[in-house]
Formats: structure tokens, C-alpha cells, sequence
């Protein structure tokens, strides 16, 4: 990674020859030794201790018995007696994974191919381009939760809109068959402008002369995005769909602002949270079920990450 | 790219003239339908937004009376109600508390981070970055157990927090906050100062600039970009923040804007011309941050992920 050979030099305009002069830490003074390691140090230090450690402690918890009494030294290890209790003797967690993956499919099939339409569309010359973006993506800036605040005004059984309107007497965020339908719409709401807003920059960032060389072939429109600038956005559409992913997986404050993910709203980021903040504190149980949670995110961030650091090597 | 025949030329010449004469009226149609189908669905997007604007400010009576869908009753008591029973002038204020120093330190400790990983190669330089960014993208309720029993535990002096622990403390959350956002933050700044020219840093060298002359006279102001846009995201971010305000702080006194509205809901639910004010008071400063800021805000939202 560091060898710079007498090729790679001129291959890579932007460094200079004599940048083998400053590039170890080794030539700094004792001063600014102690500058850099505070500068690395001190920000490694809080998000060791607050994210990496938490997230191993969550996995060794998960296969012990602790109950939240006393220190953890006190736990007994269960191996995977946990794990087999989700599975088998848990009633909410198939529900909650069946949720979180209608989550994923919706925002996936409803929310990423709108909103990247949208930005197709937005992409060309429009006269007042930017005042339908802001419309778009005006509901990013707001807070899950207060949307789900929002929308209570249109799904509220006596005073909401929807019900005003058509005469129904449903109540879209208390009726298990329809609020997670109610959630969905909600959450799609934000999740269209985000993805049209990562399309977008991702649109300005193709090269102009590919569409341009696309034109002069008589290619249409269409065939122009689906051939040439679809296949050029490669990495934005991953981007997008792991953040898809890791979103739909991390859901949470809506659903908890509606019912705290009871009655048909179950989540597994709500069972966690469920079974620590709740009256009944099963830790082991709890990190078995945060366990599951850190092994899917994980697969989706290595790929994310491979494709954000590819350029730096 | 079909068009192998001996005159590639004239092909060339006449095909977009015949392409444009074919295609002008179909694409005034299209056009037409293009800006209908646009305005139609802004419309649908702000429909919401609007409608809870319009409601909040209508009074609750003549609503029931006339239902929701009437005209009148307009009136500005459901913001005098909601203010006195949210309490959000101390909400408001706890979110400040809150968010102010979060992001400060966000952009602090990621600038750090980001200086020497940009400034100096060494073994480590791309995992440290991977080990930030990664961070960022965990799910908070899978770290939710150990941290709530860590901040339990730490049992800090009563002037710093009066619960005597992290748990429940404003800098618990501030700290957690911080852990989370330095990675997106770090990410980004480390990119922009890659891209500053070495050069800079090498007569800084030779005049004799320290790392910390570097990096407080040289490296941030280069970044003020950057910055503003981090900055303007980060607010909202925080501000908006609703999982750990909800499970590290137990006392609703602390409690920052965006959950206090959660345990105002009993409260509400009779009420939704009240929701409605709540909703409004809340959301008033992201959008007046993001209006005022909207540049800053769409490069932010946009420059880590178009680093593809």
C-alpha cells in the first residue's frame, strides 16, 4: 500500500516525487508524536468503548445466563441455549422477522425504484427543478418519529384524514392487519427522497460524454439509462441497496412511536429493546436476538465498506 | 454503431436532423406529461406537510363539529396548549444541551481523525478508517445492552451528572451520539483532505509548522466546505436522535424534543389538532436549518455516497 515505485509516481499525478519524505510518522518530533497518538487516540478510545466493545459484549452475553443482577462474571455459560429459545420458544421473533423482511422487500421494490425514477427524471432541464427536489426530499429532514406523528393525522381512526374521507371506520396504526401497511406508507414517504437525492448526485457524477456518445449511436432515452448510464451507476445502486438493508434492519422509532412494536408492529429492534428497557430484563435472551441483528448488518457493511475504500488503495 | 456502410459521414450528418424532425411532437407530449406527473406527485409529497400545518392550526371543536374535511375555526391555541403541556420550551432546551456540544465534538474528533489519516501513511491507515465508518453503520439496539449496563455502572460525580452514573446523564447521550456520527464524519473529511495538495504541507514543514499548527491553521480552514455541510446534517441528525434519548435517559425532565413528544401522546391522542402543533413546533428547527442551509444540507446527504 505504501511503496511508491518509480512508476506508480507518474502514474498518479496529484503526489509529488518527494513525498516519501514526509509520509512516516517516524520523522515527527516527541512532541508531535504525542499530538498525532492524542489525535488517533482519543476518538478510537470512545468509539472502541462505546460501539466495538458493546457490539463483542453483545455476542458473549448472548450465550450466557445473566440476568442483569450483579457483575456478569456471575453468568453462566450456555452456549447456544439462547439462540434455540428465539427460535423455538419465542413467539414474537417469527412475526418480527417476517416484518423486517416485508420492511426490506417494500422499500426495496416500492421506495428505491420510485425514488430513483424520480431522479432520472429530475436529472434533465427543468424548468423549477429545484423546487420539485425540496418537495422530495423535504420529509429526510424530518425524524422518524415525528413522521409517524404526522401521519397519525391521516390514520387516525375518529379525526384522521383517510378515514374522513372515505367513510371507513378502520384504525390504520391500532388494527394488526393494516398498521404495518400504515408504517410502511410512512416511512416510504422519507425513504423515496432519500434515494432519489443518492441517485441524483450519483447522475451527476457519470460522465456526460457517455450519454452524448449514446445520442450520436441514435440510442433512445430509455435505452440510454437501462444500456450505458444504469450499468455506469454500479456503485450508487449498491450503496443504495445496502443502505436499504442496514435502514430497514435498524427500523425502529416509528414503529415504537406508534404502539412500541406490539400488536402486529413487532421489529427485532424492538424485541431487543423490549427485553432490556421492559420490566422483564433477559439479558442473554436479548443479546441473542441483538446478536442476529449485528450478523446480517455485518455481512452488508463489509460489502459497503469494500466499495466506499476501493479508490483509496 | 450500425451503420458500417461507405458513407459513414452522411450517415452521421443525417441522422440527427431526421431523429429531431421525427421526434418534436412526441416530445412536447412528453414534456407535458413529465411536468404533470411531477407536480402531481410534489403535490402528494407535501401533502402531508401541509396538512398538518393547515390542522394545527384549526381549533378542535369546530373540527368535530364540522369534521375534518370544513373550512374555519382557524385559531392559534392549540400552539399556546401544546407549548404549556409538552413543556417544549425545556424540551427545546434539553435538545440543545444536547445536541450543540454533540456536534461540535463530532466535528472535532473526526477532523482528528481524519487529518492523520490523511496527512501520514501508516500500516493501519485504512482499518482505522474501516473501524470508524463501520461503526456508524451498526444497529444502536445491538450495542444497546452492554452500553446501558456500562453507563449504569460508571458511577461519575454528582456535579457532572446528578444521577451519579452516565445512565441518564446529558453526556452519556452526548458521548454516545459522538461515537456513532465521528465515523460518517470521518469518512468524508478524510477524502476532501486527501485531496488537498501536498505541497501545502510541505513548506509548512519547512517554515517550521508543527502537527498542531497543521492542523488548526492550515487543514481546518481549508475545510470549511466540508464542514458546513457535515455540520448542517449533524444537527438534524442529532436533534432528530429518538432510540438512545429514549432508553439512557429514564427521567422525562432530560428528555430532548423528538422523544419527549412520545410521552406526550397519552396526553394527545384525544387531540389531534394538538399533534399536529407538536408535530409543527418540532420539526420547525430542521426546517428552518435545512432551508436556510439547503446547499449544505444536499452536499452533506450526498458526499459520502457518491465516493463510489
Amino acid at each position: 500500500m505504501a511503496t511508491v515505485t518509480a512508476d506508480t509516481a507518474h502514474q498518479t499525478p496529484k503526489t509529488p516525487r518527494k513525498r516519501s519524505r514526509y509520509k512516516g510518522l517516524n520523522h515527527l518530533s516527541g512532541v508531535d508524536r504525542i499530538v498525532v497518538s492524542l489525535m488517533v487516540g482519543v476518538p478510537t478510545f470512545l468509539v472502541v468503548a462505546l460501539v466495538w466493545f458493546p457490539a463483542v459484549g453483545s455476542v458473549l452475553l448472548s450465550f450466557t445466563n445473566w440476568n442483569g443482577i450483579g457483575s456478569p462474571s456471575r453468568a453462566k455459560w450456555l452456549g447456544l441455549t439462547n439462540y434455540q429459545n428465539v427460535v423455538t420458544n419465542y413467539p414474537p421473533f417469527w412475526p418480527a422477522l417476517q416484518h423486517n423482511l416485508i420492511w426490506l422487500v417494500v422499500m426495496f421494490v416500492i421506495a428505491t425504484p420510485l425514488g430513483m425514477l424520480l431522479a432520472v427524471l429530475l436529472d434533465q432541464e427543468l424548468k423549477g427543478g429545484r423546487i420539485y427536489q425540496t418537495a422530495f426530499y423535504l420529509p429526510v429532514v424530518l425524524s422518524l418519529a415525528l413522521i409517524g406523528f404526522i401521519w397519525q393525522l391521516m390514520y387516525s381512526k375518529d379525526q384522521g384524514l383517510i378515514n374522513a374521507v372515505t367513510g371507513s371506520t378502520i384504525d390504520w396504526y391500532g388494527d394488526q392487519s393494516y398498521n404495518l401497511g400504515a408504517a410502511l406508507v410512512a416511512t416510504s414517504w422519507r425513504q423515496v427522497g432519500y434515494v432519489m437525492l443518492l441517485y441524483l448526485a450519483g447522475l451527476k457524477g457519470v460522465d456526460p460524454t457517455l450519454r452524448e456518445a449514446a445520442k450520436v449511436d441514435g440510442a433512445s432515452e430509455t435505452t440510454t439509462f437501462f444500456r450505458v448510464i444504469f450499468p455506469v451507476m454500479r456503485p450508487i445502486n449498491v450503496i443504495v441497496l445496502v443502505v436499504t438493508v442496514i435502514e430497514s434492519l435498524r427500523a425502529f422509532d416509528l414503529v415504537w412511536v406508534i404502539n412500541k412494536g406490539r400488536n402486529g408492529l413487532e421489529l427485532i429492534s424492538t424485541l431487543v429493546t423490549q427485553n432490556i428497557v421492559g420490566e422483564a430484563s433477559r439479558i442473554g435472551f436479548g443479546s441473542a436476538l441483538a446478536t442476529f441483528m449485528l450478523l446480517i448488518s455485518s455481512a452488508f457493511i463489509v460489502v459497503y465498506l469494500r466499495i466506499i475504500m476501493r479508490e483509496e488503495r | 454503431m450500425t451503420t458500417a456502410t461507405s458513407a459513414p459521414v452522411d450517415a452521421a450528418r443525417e441522422r440527427p436532423t431526421r431523429v429531431v424532425a421525427k421526434a418534436a411532437r412526441p416530445r412536447r407530449v412528453g414534456r407535458v406529461l413529465l411536468y404533470t406527473f411531477l407536480t402531481v406527485m410534489a403535490l402528494i409529497w407535501l401533502f402531508p406537510v401541509v396538512f398538518a400545518v393547515i390542522s394545527s392550526f384549526r381549533s378542535y371543536a369546530y373540527t368535530a363539529q364540522n369534521g375534518y374535511i370544513s373550512f374555519g375555526g382557524f385559531t392559534f391555541s392549540n400552539y399556546v396548549n401544546a407549548w404549556q403541556q409538552a413543556n417544549f420550551g425545556h424540551t427545546l432546551i434539553n435538545s440543545l444541551i444536547i445536541t450543540v456540544p454533540a456536534v461540535v465534538l463530532t466535528l472535532f474528533l473526526s477532523s482528528c481523525i481524519a487529518f492523520v489519516v490523511a496527512r501520514f501513511t501508516f500500516k493501519f491507515n485504512l482499518a482505522l478508517l474501516g473501524l470508524f465508518t463501520a461503526a456508524n453503520l451498526l444497529p444502536p439496539q445491538a450495542l444497546l445492552i452492554p452500553v446501558f449496563r456500562m453507563f449504569k455502572a460508571i458511577t461519575v460525580p454528582l456535579w457532572f451528572s446528578d444521577s451519579g452514573t452516565l445512565l441518564n446523564s446529558y453526556w452519556g447521550l452526548i458521548a454516545v451520539n459522538v461515537a456513532f456520527q465521528t465515523g460518517f464524519c470521518a469518512f468524508v473529511l478524510s477524502n476532501y483532505m486527501k485531496a488537498l495538495p501536498r505541497e501545502l504541507y510541505e513548506s509548512a514543514v519547512i517554515d517550521g509548522a508543527g502537527v498542531l499548527r497543521q492542523f488548526f491553521q492550515l487543514t481546518l480552514p481549508l475545510c470549511r466546505p466540508p464542514l458546513a455541510a457535515l455540520a448542517t446534517l449533524e444537527v438534524t441528525w442529532i436533534y432528530n436522535e429518538f432510540f438512545w434519548a429514549t432508553v439512557l435517559l429514564s427521567q422525562g425532565d432530560k428528555y430532548p424534543i423528538t422523544s419527549s413528544l412520545n410521552n406526550l401522546r397519552g396526553q394527545f391522542f384525544t387531540d389531534n389538532n394538538l399533534v399536529a402543533a407538536g408535530s409543527v413546533v418540532v420539526a420547525l428547527p430542521t426546517l428552518i436549518v435545512f432551508f436556510v442551509l439547503q446547499k449544505q444540507f444536499v452536499s452533506g446527504l450526498t458526499l459520502g455516497a457518491t465516493k463510489g
